[in-house]
């Protein structure tokens, strides 16, 4: 991947910038050491890293606008940053870019179970959020794989998903309000405890901008009340169709289960050598899980189960106790550990219409013969989230291209089965150049002008989400700016 | 009335334009501004429909009485419960799938199931300038640059005019069940509906009736379920007052969404978003004539003599939007809250950059 080639004016002047912040900053939040902005030069997409001009740690919305303010009147990049644990490189950095990361803003701020929200500084963990909620059987619903390490912040700017959204939503629709910095330094309030923010709805456009609009430092979040309870179900098939039309049937009868994970046979083989789950060797295999107290649990199970039965499922699989439900899970939890064990792996992550799946499963199996490469599927089978791992070996010279190329392969199939390029993880510099193939220069240009309004001069986290090449004019008049 | 056949056809009209255009779907909603008319209702038709992706892809100027046929043949539902206009306005003609999206319109279950805006999959619509711009798509998640879906949903056709949206539907549940608490005050409601808000059994409406004392609280679901959680509703809420359960009240919800106890009652209609527990604190403040409350408190709609400017009244966070007056009120009024200086530039921002011109609706939303 192509990055901006750093601006040698603004690496000139690294000592005046940080001597500008530790105005603002105390000393230990201005990272300018090499060795220690080195911790910064990648996140979960590792493949890629370059260490940033300096690195800040600020403690408040203010400091944050402090920052901004100073790296807006110096025309210098900035980078924000959660966790660092984008899978697509949301959050590397430039050479000659500050990189804000937002880790010691963790506070709760309030918790209000009657209205049901929680209002947290963006570097609190996902997990912990729910764990702030925990005493009183409440929880945030959107649950991305890496909830245990990533950052709201970064939730908020990817518009994370998880396995439970075809139930209760993505990000955007459990965020209520946030404050947040412009890149001038503005502190702006959008929303709140209540609902529809008023006006053009400017939260929903910040949600999933990938930090190139603003910076969020505090959020409040709707909490939800715990259900009862809720148990899964494992179903297998001896092919990938039934399994689709499996899914299909169960919610054209009215069934919402709150999650549907769909694994294909490399990955059962995978995690069964891993985790030793128990789980049945066969072409495609459904975990369901249906939500709320023990007889309504029984009934939707009943009825998933006929339906199942009527696709002549090689494996069915109730659990009968909390034990027998992790086992279920057990499998499919582990399934990056798994892939992880035996390779490198890339994980994709495009979205088809649940209807396109046998499609573009067979196409994907007849890819993997063209370029060489393993791939494995596990899914959101209810909203069509695939998560295809291509596996591959870093060491091997050409390894990565190939993998890269047959990944854009596959996203483009997405696209052409009438779904997109990312789901739940993000553009950042993954999926920039595929951007075209989503979209039309004017549905681009559209986006832009966004942008435009919100980061006049294409300062915050400019390199990303965009083809550097429709970009390349508007980040120019910044350093025209100089 | 311009009536463009097609997408490009309207992309033709809007970019020839020269003065203000008064961009219509059905005409329902009482928001039409000065100048040409420009109706999506030439715009009309399904364009995909399947249920077992809980997907729909429509034109915009399609009825969404269309709509909702199609969807409860496959017994699924547009599961924000989209308000009906006409009653309370005393408009008529036909509401369109555009026009709630335009506009945001979501009703009771929208605490539990999202607005209108968490159900909008994708668009198409044709900028200030004429030109056609898509984003998002039919699937369900998609994060795929910047979200002007939701944009778009709620910006009243000032940012671009609709042509095509592609909605997420739900399962239309088979049973219903209302818990209804009779003689509790606002304090009361409020408490009785935030304990079943934050109860386990997952209730899709909670409304308040300021004039019969009655609070009403939803659950939906298969049959056994809907029965087996009212009845865990109505031991939680006895404490608060008498509850009791009333299971077919469909007729009563479609009330509560479309405000029909403010229905041919003289003065203004004003709909005032809140956290729910600040209603009590705020409601003394209105001097209203009547109050409904929905979402569990957090939604007032409040009628008052015709003229009162309600907005210096509010001392607590939230917005409020004047739903029904005359046109010289809403002229002098404004319709829409307005925003903080900040917000206020960033949304003329976005304003002047899909509208150069400034010809779409211009003046509704600031």
């Amino acid at each position: 991947m192509e990055m901006p080639s750093p601006n040698p004016a603004i690496l000139a002047r690294k000592a005046r910038l940080a001597e500008r912040l530790l105005t603002v900053l105390p000393a230990d939040a201005v990272i300018q050491d090499e060795a220690e902005t080195r911790a910064y030069e990648c996140d979960a997409l590792t493949a890629y890293r370059c260490p940033p001009l300096l690195a800040v740690l600020p403690r408040s919305t203010q400091e944050v606008s402090d920052v901004l303010r100073i790296c807006h009147e110096e025309s210098v990049p900035v980078v924000p940053r959660g966790a660092g644990t984008s899978l697509a490189g949301g959050a590397l950095p430039t050479a000659d870019c500050v990189i804000l990361g937002v880790a010691r803003m963790n506070e709760v701020l309030e918790t209000d179970f009657e209205n049901r929200i929680i209002r947290v500084q963006t570097g609190r963990t996902n997990l912990s959020v729910s764990g702030a909620v925990e005493e009183e059987d409440f929880f945030y619903a959107p649950d991305p794989s890496s909830q245990l390490a990533c950052a709201i912040a970064g939730n908020i700017a990817m518009n994370s998903g998880g396995a439970h959204c075809l139930k209760y939503g993505v990000t955007t629709n459990n965020l209520l309000g946030v404050t947040m910095v412009m890149m001038d330094g503005t502190v702006v309030e959008i929303g709140g405890a209540h609902l529809d923010a008023g006006g053009l709805d400017l939260l929903g456009v910040i949600c999933g901008s990938e930090g190139q609009l603003g910076v969020v430092t505090e959020a409040t979040l709707r909490i939800l009340r715990k259900p009862e309870g809720a148990r899964p179900v494992l179903i297998g098939f001896d092919s990938n169709e039934v399994a689709g039309a499996c899914v299909s049937d169960i919610i054209k009868a009215g069934v919402l289960p709150v999650a549907i994970e769909f694994m294909d046979r490399p990955c059962i083989e995978a995690c069964e050598a891993f985790a030793k789950a128990g789980y049945p060797m066969c072409e495609a295999l459904l975990i369901i899980e249906v939500e709320g107290s023990e007889a309504e649990i029984e009934h939707q199970l009943g009825l998933i189960t006929e339906i199942a039965r009527s696709h002549n499922p090689v494996e069915l699989r109730e659990a009968g106790d909390a034990d027998e439900a992790a086992r279920i899970w057990l499998g499919r939890k582990s399934a990056f550990g798994a892939m992880g064990q035996i390779n490198d792996y890339m994980c994709l992550d495009g979205t088809i219409p649940v209807s396109s799946l046998p499609y573009v499963l067979r196409r994907i199996g007849e890819m993997s013969q063209e370029f060489g490469l393993d791939v494995a599927n596990v899914f959101h089978a209810g909203d069509g989230n695939m998560h295809p791992l291509i596996l591959f070996d870093a060491n091997k010279p050409g390894d990565l291209e190939t993998c890269e190329a047959f990944g854009a392969e596959i996203l483009k199939l997405c696209v052409e089965a009438g779904g997109c390029l990312t789901g739940e993880h993000g553009v950042g510099i993954e999926k920039r150049d595929l951007m075209l193939y989503q979209y039309s220069e004017a549905d681009l240009e559209a986006q832009l002008k966004v942008k435009d309004v919100f980061d006049p001069k294409w300062l915050l986290n400019p390199a990303k989400v965009f083809p550097l090449s429709v970009t390349a004019s508007r980040r120019m008049v910044a350093l025209a700016a100089e | 009335m311009m009536t463009p056949g097609s997408e490009a056809e309207l992309a033709e009209m809007i970019a020839g334009a020269n003065g203000p255009l008064c961009i219509q779907g059905g005409g329902t909603r009482g928001l039409a501004v000065e100048g040409e008319a420009l109706s999506t209702r030439g715009l009309s038709g399904i364009e995909l429909y399947e249920p077992g992706a809980l997907t729909l892809v429509v034109k915009a100027g399609t009825p969404v009485a269309e709509v909702e046929t199609l969807l409860a043949a496959e017994n699924q539902r547009l599961a924000f419960e989209p308000m009906d206009h006409r009653g309370l306005l005393g408009t008529d003609g036909e509401p369109t799938i555009g026009g709630v999206i335009a506009a945001n319109i979501s009703g009771p279950r929208r605490i539990q199931a999202g607005a209108a805006r968490d159900h909008l999959l994708g668009v198409r619509f044709a900028d200030g300038s004429g030109q056609v711009v898509k984003n998002g798509g039919r699937v369900m998640k998609n994060v795929t640059g910047y979200d002007l879906v939701k944009l778009m949903c709620g910006a009243h056709g000032t940012l671009g005019v609709l042509t095509e949206v592609s909605l997420k539907v739900l399962p239309r549940a088979e049973a219903a069940a209302t818990v209804t608490l009779t003689g509790v005050d606002l304090p009361g409601a409020v408490r009785a509906m935030s304990a079943a808000l934050g109860s386990p059994f997952d209730v899709t409406g909670a409304a308040y009736d300021a004039e019969t004392y009655q609070a009403h609280i939803r659950v939906e679901g298969f049959r056994e379920s809907a029965a087996y959680r009212s009845a865990e509703l109505v031991e939680l809420l006895s404490p608060f007052a008498m509850a009791e359960v009333q299971e077919d009240a469909e007729n009563l919800w479609r009330g509560i969404r479309d405000v029909a106890a403010f229905h041919e009652r003289e003065g203004d209609v004003w709909r005032i978003s809140v956290k729910p527990t600040d209603a009590v604190e705020l409601v003394p403040h209105l001097e209203a004539k009547a109050l409904q409350f929905d979402w569990g408190g957090g939604l007032i709609w409040a009628l008052v003599p015709a003229g009162t400017e309600l907005r210096s009244r509010i001392n607590v966070p939230g917005h409020a939007t004047l739903v029904r007056a005359a046109q010289e009120v809403r002229a002098q009024l404004g319709v829409f809250q307005p925003q903080p200086a900040p917000l206020a530039a960033l949304s003329e921002g976005l304003r002047r950059q899909f509208d150069p011109r400034g010809i779409l609706n211009p003046g509704l939303m600031g």
